[in-house]
């Protein structure tokens, strides 16, 4: 099963990137290759597998609902990539 | 015959959790603090941190689930909902997919108006997940800019989603009040929509009988940017006749296309469509593996179930019966919170008359509580002042009208309801005053006299209101006892 | 013999007697640095100042009689991954090239207290993508036995550092051999701890289920030293495991008994040079000779391993990498560019009609061209094949499939540790390539992984060490056991490299 260059496009949307057309294609056909070789799981039954999403078998971590001081805003914006040194700026997310 | 209509509601509160700190950090949750400066490299989303979840924001979210007759998962996970947007610092919001911590649950709502049948709405899912921060944009200046504030990135929020069971803006509206109720008799949530702990969305469309006795079901809309529950009212009352419009021009059914997202505009009183990117609907949800599941016992269950206390429905049942009063009296009254109803209790025992403690209640301290915007802990009458006072009214010793002035300076000079009498006046005639009183008045006014022989007992009332110009204090229920005995006796002597 | 070749545990017992300073080593280290890490480009930055200021502070404390870490005044470098407070942390990208955290990681803090001198930061594969350290934004790292050969990866620097004797000990991050692979290829020892015995708390995750911070260092008894130091519970890393410390660096010299070896029958398939077996087998023997029993088990879904980490590490990676989107830190492009590009393309858009494909909105470009001008290319690929396994209507034939697959994988490890203390075998088919042999083909880039990618799945311990030589080149031996049972790998390896000295060769550097 190999991808089609729409799709690889639809994905690169979807995971906010932007390929160029050489990208794009180059892209399209690694994941194809790569997406062809992990067809090999659908070899094995895993019916009555149950998944495995964490590595350690824990359950039930909490913290207490102990105020910590935040941080100083000034430290926090200090690695903003535009700030008016209360908030941090983006172009107009009117609409979105 | 002209095809009628149904109007099918679910909705989707959204309600912050009254926990001190954030979800996953140990940030304030304080509304209103200056942009920024209630976040750290947790809620920020910065490279590296972890998020360790709140104990309490799981127990108050367990608390409501149980509250709201949800079953509880024994297992429970958190997932990443994952979406791009400036606010959203992560890239992904932590939630619960395809787990929730509860389901299947339902709030019972009536109205005691009975505009409505008492019914069951049905709660399809309880479950946990954090805010995301604020974009601001201040469009009037034209600026090319918009702001981020993360002071709420990461607050506790609990999401509530109902079957689509409700029927009409009325209903919607008084289950939003019934939950809201409950939550706050829970503690759980201040449910202040204007500082967004409530927020609302709803699920809206038609089930359309056309006249050859079909049920059509029209596409669902989702609605948003609704910010009171009048609003709520409002935009479903709009939505109804904006979708039946839609139905008769185009017949589209359920299904024909894609969900609508629309917003409320409060000002122009219409919902307008809502920009809707087609990409931005594929979420990509998956389990969170920096956080581990929740595994909650039956036992824990149990133990929630035995502290939840009180709650409204109960209340309202236990009141009607115990005090005697009307479902509409306990209804105003449990609606007002525990608080006003332990007041009730209070002076409803010390007086020894619920009907008379619930009328007083809601007809003169409600109004000072609205009117001054206090609540009940405020109120400068204590519960068994309150209740001597009543006691003097169920005894006659002032009537209802006096004892409503007693009150009213009781309120602002806190003395006692003898002291107050006292100031006003007001001091019981003794019966032979008040025989005196009587003869003297059925002296003057024969026409009255005839009127009240002739069998028009209303005169009789002439008599009390005459009674009080002469002397204030008078009980007006002797007044007119002891009028008709004078009367009666007159014409059998 | 120079300082430098000391090795971590015997430098401390210098620096403890007095007989040398932490001064006087660090300055050894600082000039091997300046000497060959021009060639080697194992650190991406040195902090000559900071490591020299604090080895004179812990001096002083020393000579005072006051009480010193653990570490006291050892040179120890971090891969460029873990946040130290107001210190740049690039992860190798130029997304991070600027980024100063805010906070220090839980591996960094506890250094720190350890009277640790952090030496510098090491280069990696970026965001630790890669096995080879060819991914990393800024340099290449070269293998000091071969310097047209790759160190290995992502921990490259961590691993050349520690082979070209310019710190002795290392932290590296380990997702799916990062520590590992690149300690075999250069000749060093190095363990993936098991999942949860060291903090993440400050790592910059890569695939938060499988990510695990861990020690480089010359032999066993350094790389307990330093793993002693760097374990225990963290409340700000839900997935740390409480559970009590041992003390690594003493338990690493106790001889186990009625040790018993599993050889893996799967491992030596096709695909497996001859002199890597050669010297795995021979290594066995070594090990039977101390006593050791050998015998085969088998792990039949280790072949699955691959395909199923590079479903998981990269939908992982696609999610935890979103945050860079050019809006709170990082990288952001040139938004009067952007504004200019997309104003050309509505002008298209307008006069083509319905031919052109409508521009995206100002928000979503800028966060394309920060994430496509901030990342190299095979963190891209990662993100797309992560966005595509996680996307609506492929979530259960890939992500959950893979979920399921892991714990088979799982259960392979478990059965074999029911009949074995530890399994033992390669950790790559063959010895480092050269540079840029593989760059265009990731898949066989993702094949290296094969031998190290089940014990991250599996959430078990895996140590890597040498074993043997080939044309020049270091092969690797890995002993993986189960979870927490790191003192006995530990030991296994120590009982090992003291009947072997292929732990104490030495490139030679001009």
């Amino acid at each position: 099963m190999s991808l089609t260059r729409e799709e690889v496009e639809k994905v690169s949307l979807l995971g906010r990137l932007r390929l160029t057309e050489e990208e794009l294609a180059l892209m399209t056909a690694q994941l194809g290759q790569i997406v062809e070789y992990v067809q090999l799981l659908s070899e094995l039954n895993t019916d009555d597998v149950e998944p495995m999403a964490h590595a350690v078998e824990l359950s039930n971590v909490f913290r207490d609902d102990v105020l910590v001081a935040s941080y100083d805003r000034a430290e926090m914006l200090a690695n903003a990539p535009r700030s008016d040194g209360e908030c941090y700026l983006v172009p107009a997310v009117l609409g979105e | 015959m002209t095809t009628r209509y149904e109007l099918i509601i679910g909705l989707e509160v959204h309600v912050q959790l009254l926990t001190r700190t954030k979800l996953f950090c140990g940030c304030s949750t304080r509304f209103g603090a200056p942009p920024n400066t209630q976040t750290c490299p947790v809620c920020v989303g910065m490279p590296g941190v972890l998020p360790v979840m709140n104990r309490r924001a799981f127990e108050l979210a367990l608390k409501t689930a149980v509250a709201l007759r949800c079953q509880i998962a024994p297992f429970t996970k958190w997932d990443r909902k994952q979406y791009y947007y400036p606010d959203l610092p992560k890239g992904y919001q932590i939630s619960q997919y395809d787990l929730p911590f509860s389901s299947d649950g339902c709030l019972e709502i009536s109205d005691p108006k009975g505009r409505f049948e008492r019914k069951r709405v049905g709660i399809i899912r309880v479950h946990l997940e954090e805010d995301a921060g604020k974009s601001m944009h201040d469009e009037a200046h034209g600026r090319a800019d918009s702001r981020i504030d993360l002071n709420r990135a990461g607050v506790p929020l609990l999401e509530i989603v109902s079957q689509p069971d409700m029927r009409s803006p009325l209903e919607a509206k008084a289950y939003l009040t019934e939950l809201k109720l409950l939550l706050s008799y829970l503690g759980v949530s201040d449910c202040n929509m204007q500082e967004g702990s409530l927020r609302v969305d709803a699920n809206v469309n038609l089930h359309v009988y056309t006249p050859d006795g079909h049920l059509v079901p029209t596409p669902i809309v989702e609605i948003k940017n609704m910010n009171s529950f009048r609003a709520v009212e409002r935009a479903l009352a709009y939505e109804a006749e904006r979708q039946f419009k839609v139905w008769q021009e185009t017949g589209q059914r359920l299904g024909d296309v894609p969900k609508q997202t629309r917003g409320w505009d409060d000002v122009a009183n219409i919902t307008r469509p809502q920009r809707h990117k087609e990409e931005s609907s594929d979420y990509r949800y998956f389990p969170d593996p920096d956080l581990v599941p929740v595994i909650v016992s039956e036992a824990e269950v149990e133990a929630v179930r035995q502290s939840l206390g009180e709650l409204p429905a109960e209340m309202r049942n236990r009141l009607e019966v115990a005090y005697n009063i009307s479902p509409y009296d306990s209804d105003v009254l449990v609606n007002q919170g525990q608080a006003l109803v332990a007041y009730f209790e209070q002076v409803a025992q010390q007086c020894g008359d619920g009907k008379l403690a619930s009328n007083w209640i809601q007809q003169d301290v409600l109004r000072t509580l609205k009117e001054r915007t206090i609540g009940i802990d405020e109120y400068p009458v204590s519960a068994q002042r309150l209740a001597e006072l009543l006691r003097a009214v169920r005894a006659g010793r002032v009537d209802t009208m006096r004892g409503r002035e007693v009150l009213a300076r009781m309120l602002d000079t806190g003395r006692t309801v003898d002291e107050t009498m006292a100031e006003l006046g007001i001091a019981q005639l003794d019966e032979a005053q008040l025989m005196a009183l009587c003869k003297e008045l059925v002296a003057e006014n024969p026409k009255l006299v005839a009127d009240v022989r002739a069998g028009k007992l209303q005169a009789a009332g002439a008599f009390v209101g005459q009674a009080k110009r002469k002397n204030p204090n008078v009980n007006p229920a002797r007044v007119r006892e002891l009028v008709l005995e004078l009367i009666q006796g007159q014409s059998e002597g | 013999m120079s300082l430098v070749e000391l090795g971590a545990t015997a430098l401390l017992a210098e620096l403890e007697a007095g007989r040398v300073s932490s001064v006087e080593a660090v300055r050894a280290y600082l000039e091997r640095i300046d000497r060959y890490d021009g060639e080697i480009g194992a650190f991406l930055r040195v902090d000559r100042d900071g490591a020299l200021a604090k080895a004179e502070e812990v001096d002083r404390r020393r000579r005072a009689g006051q009480a010193v870490g653990r570490l006291g005044g050892l040179p120890v470098a971090v891969k460029d991954i873990l946040c130290a407070r107001g210190e740049l942390t690039t992860c190798g990208s130029r997304m991070l090239a600027n980024f100063r955290p805010p906070y220090d990681a839980t591996v960094v803090s506890r250094l720190q207290a350890a009277d640790a001198v952090l030496i510098g930061r090491t280069n990696l594969d970026e965001f630790a993508m890669g096995g080879s350290t060819e991914n990393s934004a800024f340099q290449k790292t070269r293998n000091p036995w071969d310097l047209e050969r790759i160190p290995g990866g992502s921990s490259g620097g961590a691993a050349a550092c520690v082979a070209a004797d310019m710190a002795p000990l290392s932290i590296g991050t380990d997702t799916g051999g990062s520590i590992r692979q690149p300690a075999a290829l250069c000749g060093i020892t190095g363990l993936k701890p098991t999942y949860g015995r060291v903090s993440r708390f400050g790592l910059v995750a890569f695939a938060s289920s499988l990510d695990q911070v861990g020690p480089l260092a010359r032999d066993a008894q350094d790389t307990a030293l330093l793993l002693e130091v760097i374990a225990g519970h963290d409340p700000r890393d839900s997935t740390s495991v409480d559970r009590p410390v041992p003390p690594y660096h003493q338990l690493v010299r106790q001889p186990l008994k009625g040790l018993s070896i599993g050889l893996v029958r799967e491992h030596y398939a096709a695909g497996l040079e001859p002199e890597v077996e050669a010297a795995v087998r021979e290594a066995a023997r070594v090990f039977q000779s101390l006593g050791a029993t050998v015998k085969e088990v088998s792990m039949p879904h280790s072949k699955y391993g691959v395909a199923a980490y590079y479903i998981i590490a990269p939908s992982e990676a696609s999610s935890n990498l979103a945050r860079y989107d050019g809006v709170h830190y990082g990288y952001r492009t040139d938004e009067q560019a952007m504004l200019a590009e997309l104003a050309a393309e509505q002008a298209l858009y307008q006069s083509a009609g319905t031919s052109a494909a409508e521009p995206d909105s100002p928000l979503v470009r800028l966060y394309r061209r920060t994430r496509s001008e901030g990342f190299g290319p095979e963190v891209k690929r990662r993100i797309m094949l992560g966005t595509y396994a996680l996307s609506a209507g492929y979530y259960d034939a890939y992500y959950l499939k893979a979920l399921k697959v892991r714990r088979l994988i799982r259960q392979d490890f478990d059965q074999a540790f029911a009949q074995v203390d530890m399994v033992a075998g390669p950790v790559t088919t063959a010895p480092a390539f050269k540079l840029g042999e593989k760059v265009n083909d990731p898949l066989a880039m993702y094949l290296v992984d094969l031998y190290t990618v089940s014990a991250n799945l599996s959430g078990i311990a895996g140590l890597a060490f040498p074993c043997g030589f080939s044309r020049g080149l270091p092969i690797g031996l890995q002993l993986q056991g189960p979870p927490f049972a790191e003192e006995r790998l530990l030991a296994a390896c120590y009982m090992y490299q003291q009947v072997t000295d292929w732990h104490l060769r030495r490139p030679s550097l001009s």
